[in-house]
């Protein structure tokens, strides 16, 4: 019996490749560069971020797919390659400074990092089930770790185990999820699972496996009542690693979630289109009450992420052309303001000691009016706020579902986008309406992170004033 | 078709029903002579019951994941050697990569301290 | 010209700009300069794209698109900015006024340390206002919307220190999001309903597409309105405003009197053509703005505070634009919006003065007899109270007459007796504030040897105070002259058919069409002399009582306790909505907090703290419970979407 050689095009995998080699050397280099030198091994791994990023550009338009239909390089796709790889970059550039204040800065972060970049963009392009699946373990693997990276501060600990517990117990149910629809269907292979559902109806079997796909996204994805996880974990984990955490495993997941389920699963629309609205509000409502009380900045952060979850979970509700662009439009502007916020709450901080209660903000406006001024632009644009990223995103979202017909949940969303307005506020407050907190003395933003923020801080203006370009590629993201 | 599970069903009888008479026959004609040792589930393992926090060397964790790691690898060797005609170059270029793959790990472990009891 | 028009916002923006990023490493004249002179080249802009239009004449209606801001599909929003008579005049009014109170502040502000906050707050105001006013769609609108309520937060809190003015920021900011939900409401159904946003599109298709009062129509109407009724401190929403006076005074002139608060009734003279279709809303307008009117009046009528009776005042004088626009009178509403910017603007700014004075104090039961002290802060403020008294042939007179005439000869007669009875009220309470804070006995003596700091955070002295009162410098006195002479002439571009052409109503056409056919002159008449009539008795009794019979409202309050009272706590309406809307309000996210958060989530996380401080024994316990908890509450989740999906 002849054995068929697999179809393989490297080039179409060629992003993940990039990273995946990048890390490979990066932990080579990790051997033989001294302590005072790593600094370069994170460079390094930005330099390779970036190469794939020019990789995903190359192959735009390309629309091609290997390895048997298990990979495609569509706009789609390469639209969120390009999300994950900047996402990564600016993480970097925030992680440089960071781990050396916290003493952990060893070469095998940056490794971490970009094998969960590979993972993420292995998800992403992903038209399998299994190596969606493969994408989603190597992505999350990489993260238990970093979650824990802080291995003297026992929150860091508990938050890599809490991470690394549920995050099993959630891929269990994605991987019987896929025998399920296996076994329903015959295939793991997205557009098969859509041909045959075309011509048969569905079963008991097929709708728990779909239930069960649904939760495993849900979890990565952090939508209620698979949420439960992410305060704990966001809070405990290194700054920048709950940073990177925050925006890029969400385009990951959504990405792989948008392409299950309104590519492989649209004859099933009209069950998980319901499911999928309840989660939706849900998440919305509870992330953005949850965040009112928090004190603690990075817990809020943590539950305003859980809220954004549920905006883009709407642009999955209104199945549409103009709803995928929009959800990718959204990832990209909640990537650029997150890291942005994120990278603010990093510059603030003093070596190694945090501020991360919100009151320890007081009067940062006045020391650092210009961190204060890219904090605010940022948590304004997490609101929702004209004339920023975040308007756009939610514009752009809530007209999709306007379009096609789910009108009240946009009304939901804009609600809730106006509860949110109260805590995103509430640290603005302290900034520039508080006298200044003791200790500001003496703390200078580290060069990395004030470029780090920069760039944020353009992208969320750009991308809020400026958009159609952005809009453009976003729109031509169809997926194959 | 629920018929279509039948033989599955078929299974499970017969293996609750093996592992029931093997219990209940080796129960009957077996000699006892408990001894405090022989009670234990296990007789030459781990004490079962006592503290969960009982301490255990880091290093014995690392050396089981480690063999873990390279022992499962080594199982792939053993279908691409089956077959290494049939795959030809392709088969060969592969393995190739994964090897090297899999040294480099090698080569990171043994310089970061890895094999060293000490 | 038309080319120009996006260098009205962009100055003040680029000022904002660079106040913002440098302001700190800046002298105070440069903040100045560029803070002022954005603004004021912005006015100049304007000014010539307002003969541009003027010239066009029928022809005035240009839509100049700057890019397109979101395509999406087969529909787009566009930067686009919409220049006819109605947003011409409102950029006039924008930036000329803005303009004179940017002045104003470099005298008023000069000692604050922080001068380049303000600035850069007071222009990107500026800007925001006039993407607000320009705006060619009613998303743009809305941008500007929610900025301008941005700003207006950012400058009630200004002097932060202070617990007042940090909670009247919030509370400003909380009122007015109610009513931008109702309005962000309206704005999605219109894009349901007309697959647009432009106003173009809009207004071209509702009369096609809809006939007169549809129920789409009104919904889409009443929901704006709510919006404006935030905005513009309409009731029930107008609690924010008295409060709002915590911050600066020109922030008060320019935000809370003759430009933000009006944006509400910009934004209804904008949408006329739903508002025409809607007479259910249009009505609905109507009394809310007249029940408003007389409402704020009566308080008015017993506050002690300068700047307070000048608030009420405002959301009065609102109510009366509401009333107008209400009656579908869209020009006299925007007439009356503008001689109210000038003569409203003028009231703050010489309050200001008076404050400025008298480092801070802003009792009027502490002032009295400053008319020899400040004799141009006097001068301006008398021909500001002449004007929104009514008194004849002042701007105010002219506005408020024609709103009333409208309403009158609408058919809306109780409406119109509100009015009239309102416009009594306030030429009474007016005078009642010109004569306590500049005639009377001074209650307070003079401290010559005290060099008075200029301080303008309100402050409450105690008892009998002393001060060395004196004149502003003249970047105060200047802008007010200037208002003055505006408060003063401004009404005679629309004058009443029975006394000379009424410019504005033709300048006005391109927008609202051919004005209604004129009044009967009898009628015009009568109705000009029972306002007349009205605002001459108010001011009237106000002299009699304050000045020729000073123990009169001593007694009438001691007689009328029970109505004083009420007056004086402003209708317990703040402490009726803090009973039944904050505190429930509250309690609800306690409860939320207490059950969500503290018991499932903050429960394993408090026993995780516990076991962490005693690191030794706790370890297997809060570990597995805790994530199992978890793990569990997801398997809960599961089995629901399962079944869900099961069932369907």
């Amino acid at each position: 019996m002849p054995i068929l050689v697999p179809d393989i095009n490297l080039r179409i995998i060629a992003p993940a490749l990039i990273v995946t080699v990048t890390a490979i050397v990066v932990l080579l280099g990790e051997l033989v560069t001294p302590a005072e030198r790593k600094r370069w091994l994170g460079y390094l791994s930005i330099a390779g971020l970036v190469v794939a990023a020019f990789a995903a550009f190359s192959l735009w338009g390309a629309n091609a797919s290997g390895f048997s239909g298990m990979v495609v390089a569509d706009n789609f796709g390469l639209f969120l390659t390009l999300t994950i790889a900047l996402s990564a970059a600016l993480s970097i550039l925030l992680s440089i400074p960071f781990i050396h204040a916290h003493e952990i800065d060893q070469g095998e972060y940056y490794v971490l990092l970009l094998a969960s970049v590979a993972g993420m963009i292995v998800m992403a392009t992903a038209t399998d089930l299994i190596v969606i699946f493969l994408g989603l373990e190597l992505l999350s693997l990489p993260l238990y770790i970093l979650a824990a990276f802080q291995r003297e501060d026992t929150r860091s600990l508990e938050a890599g185990i809490k991470y690394f517990l549920l995050g099993a117990f959630s891929s269990a149910f994605f991987l019987y999820g896929i025998a399920l629809v296996f076994g329903a269907t015959g295939t793991t292979n997205l557009a098969k699972i859509a041909a045959s559902l075309a011509q048969s109806a569905g079963s008991p079997m097929l709708s728990i496996g779909v239930g069960l796909l649904m939760v495993g996204f849900a979890f990565k994805v952090a939508l209620v009542p698979f949420h439960w996880w992410t305060p704990d974990v966001y809070d405990g984990a290194p700054t920048t690693v709950t940073a990177f955490m925050s925006v890029a495993v969400k385009a990951a997941a959504f990405g792989a979630f948008f392409r299950t389920f309104q590519f492989a699963l649209p004859a099933l629309a009209l069950d998980w289109r319901a499911v999928a609205a309840v989660l939706a509000v849900l998440t919305m409502t509870l992330g953005n009450v949850a965040a009112l009380l928090q004190s603690n900045v990075k817990r809020m952060l943590a539950y305003s992420s859980i809220a954004h979850a549920g905006y883009i979970l709407i642009a999955l509700v209104a199945m549409s052309a103009n709803g995928l662009s929009s959800a990718l439009f959204y990832l990209l502007a909640y990537t650029v303001t997150n890291l942005g916020a994120f990278g603010a709450v990093i510059a603030l901080s003093d070596g190694a000691r945090e501020r991360l209660e919100i009151k320890d903000f007081a009067g940062a406006a006045r020391e650092h009016p210009l961190v204060a001024l890219a904090l605010t632009i940022c948590l304004l644009s997490l609101a929702g706020f004209p004339p920023f990223a975040g308007f756009v995103g939610k514009f752009l979202i809530f007209g999709a579902a306007v379009e096609t017909g789910w009108a009240w949940l946009a009304v939901i969303g804009v609600l809730n986008s106006l509860v949110s307005v109260y805590f995103y506020l509430r640290p603005v407050v302290q900034m520039y309406m508080s006298e200044p907190a003791e200790g500001w003395s003496g703390i200078r933003v580290a060069p990395l992170v004030a470029l780090a923020l920069l760039i944020a801080v353009i992208s969320v203006i750009a991308l809020g004033v400026f958009p159609a370009p952005a809009i453009a590629l976003a729109a031509g993201g169809l997926i194959r | 078709m629920p018929i279509d599970y039948l033989p599955i069903l078929v299974m499970v009888v017969v293996v609750v029903a093996f592992a029931a008479i093997a219990l209940t026959l080796s129960s009957l004609t077996g000699p006892r002579h408990p001894t405090a040792a022989k009670l234990e589930p296990y007789e030459s393992g781990m004490p079962p019951f006592g503290s969960a926090r009982r301490r255990i060397s880091i290093k014995y964790y690392l050396t089981a994941v480690l063999f873990i790691l390279f022992d499962i690898e080594i199982i792939f060797f053993y279908p691409w050697a089956v077959l290494f005609r049939q795959l030809k170059l392709f088969g060969l270029v592969e393995m190739g990569v994964f090897v090297l793959i899999l040294l480099i790990g090698y080569v990171y472990v043994w310089r970061k301290g890895g094999f060293n009891w000490d | 010209m038309i080319n120009y028009l996006w260098l009205v916002p962009a100055l003040p923006l680029a000022g904002a700009a660079i106040n913002a990023i440098f302001s700190r490493k800046m002298p105070r004249w440069l903040v100045s300069v560029l803070g002022v002179g954005s603004v004021g080249l912005s006015f100049l802009v304007a000014l010539a794209e307002f003969f541009t239009v003027l010239g066009a004449g029928a022809q005035g209606v240009f839509n100049v698109s700057i890019y397109s801001w979101i395509p999406v599909g087969n529909f787009k929003i566009d930067v686009a900015f919409l220049l006819d008579p109605l947003s011409a005049l409102m950029l006039l009014g924008v930036t000329g006024v803005g303009f004179l109170i940017h002045v104003y502040s470099t005298g008023y502000m000069a000692e604050d340390e922080s001068y380049g906050r303000f600035f850069t707050y007071l222009n990107l105001f500026v800007f925001s206002m006039l993407i607000l006013v320009l705006g060619s769609n009613y998303l743009l609108m809305y941008v500007g919307w929610a900025l301008v309520g941005l700003c207006s937060y950012l400058l009630i809190s200004f002097w932060f220190t202070r617990p007042a003015a940090a909670a009247a920021g919030k509370k400003a900011f909380i009122t007015t999001r109610i009513g931008d939900f109702g309005f962000g409401l309206g704005v999605i159904l219109i894009f349901v309903t007309f697959g647009s946003l432009n106003f173009a599109d809009v207004f071209a298709r509702a009369p096609q597409m809809f006939q007169l009062g549809a129920p789409i129509i009104t919904t889409i109407t009443l929901l704006l309105f709510a919006g404006a009724v935030g905005k513009s401190a309409q009731l029930p929403l107008y609690v924010w405003l008295p409060d709002a006076m915590e911050g600066p005074t020109p922030v008060s002139a320019l935000i809370h009197a003759a430009t933000m608060v009006t944006a509400g009734v910009y934004m209804v003279a904008r949408s006329h053509v739903l508002f025409s279709l809607a007479p259910f809303s249009s009505e609905v307008v109507a009394v809310i703005g007249a029940v408003t009117a007389l409402f704020a009046a009566t308080i008015a009528l017993t506050q002690m505070d300068l700047k307070r009776v000048l608030a009420y005042s405002t959301i009065s004088q609102l109510g009366y634009m509401f009333l107008g626009v209400g009656v579908a009178a869209y020009g006299a509403g925007i007439f009356h919006l503008m001689t109210h910017a000038f003569f409203k603007a003028l009231l703050f700014l010489a309050a200001g003065s008076v404050m400025h004075a008298m480092n801070g104090v802003i009792d009027m039961r502490q002032l009295g007899g400053l008319r020899s002290k400040m004799r141009w802060t006097y001068i301006t403020f008398f021909a500001a109270a002449l004007a929104i008294s009514g008194f004849p042939l002042f701007s105010g007179f002219f506005s408020k007459d024609e709103i009333l005439a409208q309403a009158f000869e609408s058919g809306h007669i109780i409406l119109w007796a509100i009015g009239l009875l309102t416009a009594g009220l306030t030429a009474f309470y007016i005078f009642r504030a010109f004569f306590l804070t500049f005639h009377t006995q001074a209650r307070w003596t003079e401290d010559e040897g005290r060099k008075t700091e200029s301080r303008h955070s309100p402050s409450s002295v105690v008892g009998h105070p002393s001060f060395h009162p004196h004149e502003s410098p003249a970047s105060m006195t200047v802008p007010l002259a200037i208002l003055a002479v505006l408060a003063v002439v401004a009404g005679f571009v629309g004058m009443p058919s029975v006394m000379g052409p009424n410019f504005l109503e033709g300048f006005f056409a391109p927008v609202f069409g051919e004005a209604a056919a004129a009044i009967p002159a009898g009628t015009e008449w009568m109705l000009i002399g029972a306002s007349v009539a009205v605002g001459l008795i108010g001011i009237g009794v106000a002299y009699w009582f304050y000045i020729a019979s000073p123990e009169i409202p001593v007694n009438l309050a001691a007689q009328f306790k029970g109505i004083y009272t009420l007056l004086w706590n402003k209708y317990y309406v703040d402490e009726f909505y803090s009973a039944v809307f904050v505190e429930p309000g509250r309690r609800l996210a306690m409860f939320l907090w207490q059950v969500i958060d503290v018991q499932v989530i903050d429960g394993f996380a408090n026993g995780l703290g516990r076991a962490m401080a005693s690191f030794s024994g706790a370890l297997r316990g809060w570990q597995t419970g805790y994530a199992r908890a978890y793990a569990l509450l997801m398997l809960v989740g599961t089995v629901i979407v399962i079944g869900w999906l099961m069932l369907r």
